[in-house]
């Protein structure tokens, strides 16, 4: 069924994306519209982030700008990339309320060791423990 | 007085305040009370008063800064518009066949619709109390139609609930609606209410419950003339010899509780999608168009990214690069700066502003939303289902499709949103490629509507995100954000205000970003005509 939607549609599309409904590292899981359930952090980056920080991480410039992940130097320590990802900074969203302690770390110890970042020492799911708000 | 007015009923309390103090004290009154909950919206500002030949500089042709640019060159003042974009509207945004659209990151889409066809990928319906809208539509000749919220003939789908076969909102809502009056009937006879509900009250309410529910004399929903007068008959009654009509059946209370399906026909109760709703003829940016066009010639500066916003004592100056010729910096400057930049991008830019605005600024996150426009060979939704314009909503990513409001009944193609989503479905689609996202809206709405395979022709997706003006979708105030931030964000800065949704109590309405603009021009001339 899903084979002749797709070979039905091919020909009317410029391009089918790389993107396969059945690859795990890929985006466009849509398995649950309140969270994200991929483990992995290459699937996550794929899912969330690389809509505004694109695919090759190098961000992108409009009015105003997505920076860049990709050899950036701030993904030193791995705490500050965590914080982002939980709580936001300005207009970026926070996702600590879709992504639970381990894929948050799973995400960034992807973009640490990957778009030109060689960061070694992986961030653990109790330091994202650590960076989410006090509960009242 | 106050403890007084406890003595007193709501009613009674206000029609003392009425018949001593006069309406609008009255209309004040109401609204703190919980009555009367309407837009704030009293007709065209009037600022009277000379501003003394006071320049304002307004950044942002969005329909916040066109509605300041209005009332301020009205009221006298010099007014410069700097926009980013190539026209007027920002997120007021139409997308017609010719149209390219090149997002973040580079891909571009060519809109390939057929003229007259079209997609609002930002606001797409104006609900008949966004006063402020609507008068600027009437006042300055915009044509409105009737946008179509509820459909009792679309559809209500979800993956698990009845093998996957979208149900009719009209089934769905009657079903749920008898069978719970039922139930509340049952109840009422077997006494579970005597405390509560007086004897005479409860004879009153069982002849409610017969009325709303659409019950049968004994008070039971089941198949018969009052029912199928609600959820429709399997043979619809007819002429002549053929004419017999046949009666449809119920849905049992269970299987429609555990369907879910009950979420969706509760939408178009809220206030803000009750009828009657509106759009433009033609696309939502035929409003800032309007606007523009009666701003006149020469006001608004197209392509010109705001760079720097320097206070200077008496004045504002804003560094600006302009799009028409790369590499080349330009400067604006005026008394004043009434600034409509979305957040997003506002934190971003190197400006003068006061800790408090600037804590603000970068206090609101700007939510994910995407929006699918597929144009098909034909309106199969019409000829084959009877559905004619409003919305169907499923638990799939899509969320729902709608129908197009205009064209009834032509012969040729049609457009139908095919995807509006939020929340992690919306990150997902934007991380997509456009032309994955559309596959995808395609794909998914196969499942509601098997036509889509052979009738789809081509499609446009905005992920806001990836929108370049504006790098999201709205400010997602938090009732914490809120409390701390937005009394700073509205304030008169130096020489700098701001408008816009953001300044807003009613994010992502054009009805906040212009009331948000009337409020700040109504301050802002206060304060000159005062100095």
């Amino acid at each position: 069924m899903r084979l002749s939607i797709t070979l039905a549609l091919a020909g009317a599309l410029l391009a089918v994306g790389t993107a396969g409904a059945n690859d795990t590292k890929s985006g466009g899981s849509f398995a649950s519209p309140n969270r994200f359930v991929q483990d992995d952090g290459e699937a996550l980056y794929k899912s969330i982030c690389q809509g505004c920080h694109m695919p090759d991480g190098k961000g992108a410039q409009g009015a105003g700008a997505y920076p860049a992940l990709a050899t950036n130097p701030n993904l030193e320590a791995g705490a500050y990339p965590v914080t982002l990802v939980v709580n936001g900074n300005r207009a970026m969203p926070g996702f600590g309320g879709v992504l639970d302690d381990a894929q948050v770390a799973a995400v960034v110890n992807y973009v640490r060791t990957h778009f030109g970042n060689s960061y070694e020492d992986p961030v653990q799911p109790a330091e994202v423990h650590d960076a989410r708000p006090a509960k009242h | 007085m106050v403890e007084d007015a406890s003595r007193y009923s709501r009613r009674r309390l206000l029609s003392m305040i009425g018949a001593t103090a006069g309406a609008s004290v009255m209309y004040q009154a109401a609204s703190s009370l919980g009555f009367a909950a309407e837009s704030p919206y009293r007709g065209p500002v009037k600022l009277e008063g000379s501003p003394k030949g006071a320049s304002v500089l307004i950044l942002g042709a969005g329909v916040a800064g066109l509605a300041a640019a209005l009332e301020l060159t009205k009221a006298g003042y010099k007014v410069q518009v700097l926009e980013y974009r190539e026209k007027p509207g920002g997120r007021s945004w139409t997308l017609r066949g010719g149209d390219r659209y090149a997002e973040l990151g580079g891909a571009t889409q060519e809109v390939g619709f057929d003229q007259g066809q079209y997609l609002n990928p930002g606001p797409w319906r104006i609900p008949y109390h966004h006063h402020a809208v609507l008068d600027y539509c009437h006042r300055l000749g915009v044509a409105l139609e009737p946008f179509t919220q509820v459909n009792y003939n679309a559809l209500v789908h979800a993956r698990d609930a009845f093998g996957g076969k979208p149900q009719r909102y009209r089934t769905v809502a009657a079903d749920f609606q008898g069978q719970v009056a039922e139930l509340l009937a049952k109840v009422t006879n077997k006494g579970a209410l005597d405390g509560a509900v007086t004897k005479e009250d409860q004879e009153i309410l069982l002849e409610a419950l017969r009325e709303w529910g659409a019950l049968e004399k004994d008070l039971s929903f089941r198949p018969g003339e009052a029912c199928s007068q609600r959820r429709g008959y399997v043979k619809d009654p007819g002429g002549g010899l053929s004419g017999v009509p046949e009666h449809s059946k119920p849905v049992a209370l269970g299987d429609l509780l555990k369907s879910g399906l009950w979420r969706s026909i509760g939408i178009g109760a809220g206030y803000e999608f009750q009828t009657t709703l509106f759009q433009p003829v033609g696309g939502m940016d035929q409003i800032p168009r309007a606007m523009a066009k009666a701003l006149g010639e020469g006001v608004i500066t197209y392509n010109a990214k705001v760079t720097a916003i320097r206070q200077t004592g008496g004045g504002v100056t804003v560094t600006w690069a302009d799009g028409a010729k790369p590499g080349t910096t330009r400067t604006a400057s005026a008394d004043w700066c009434l600034c409509t930049i979305p957040l997003s991008v506002l934190s971003q830019i190197d400006k003068d502003v006061s800790p408090a605005m600037d804590a603000a600024i970068n206090a609101v996150p700007y939510h994910a939303s995407v929006k699918v426009g597929l144009q098909f060979k034909r309106r199969f939704w019409e000829q084959d289902e009877g559905i004619y314009g409003g919305i169907s909503y499923t638990d799939l990513p899509i969320t729902l499709i709608s129908y197009p409001a205009f064209g009834y009944g032509s012969p040729g193609k049609g457009v139908l949103l095919g995807a509006y989503s939020w929340g992690p479905y919306a990150y997902e689609f934007t991380a997509l490629p456009p032309e994955e996202r559309v596959r995808r809206a395609v794909e998914f709405g196969a499942e509601i509507h098997p036509q889509y395979k052979a009738e789809f022709e081509t499609g446009v997706a905005v992920g806001w995100h990836r929108v370049p003006w504006t790098l999201g979708c709205f400010g997602a105030w938090t009732e914490e954000s809120r409390a701390e931030h937005y009394k700073n964000l509205c304030a008169i800065d130096g020489r700098l205000l701001l408008a816009g949704e953001h300044a807003s109590y009613l994010p992502a309405w054009q009805e906040g970003a212009i009331l948000s603009a009337l409020d700040a021009v109504t301050r802002l001339h206060q304060r000159v005509v005062s100095l």
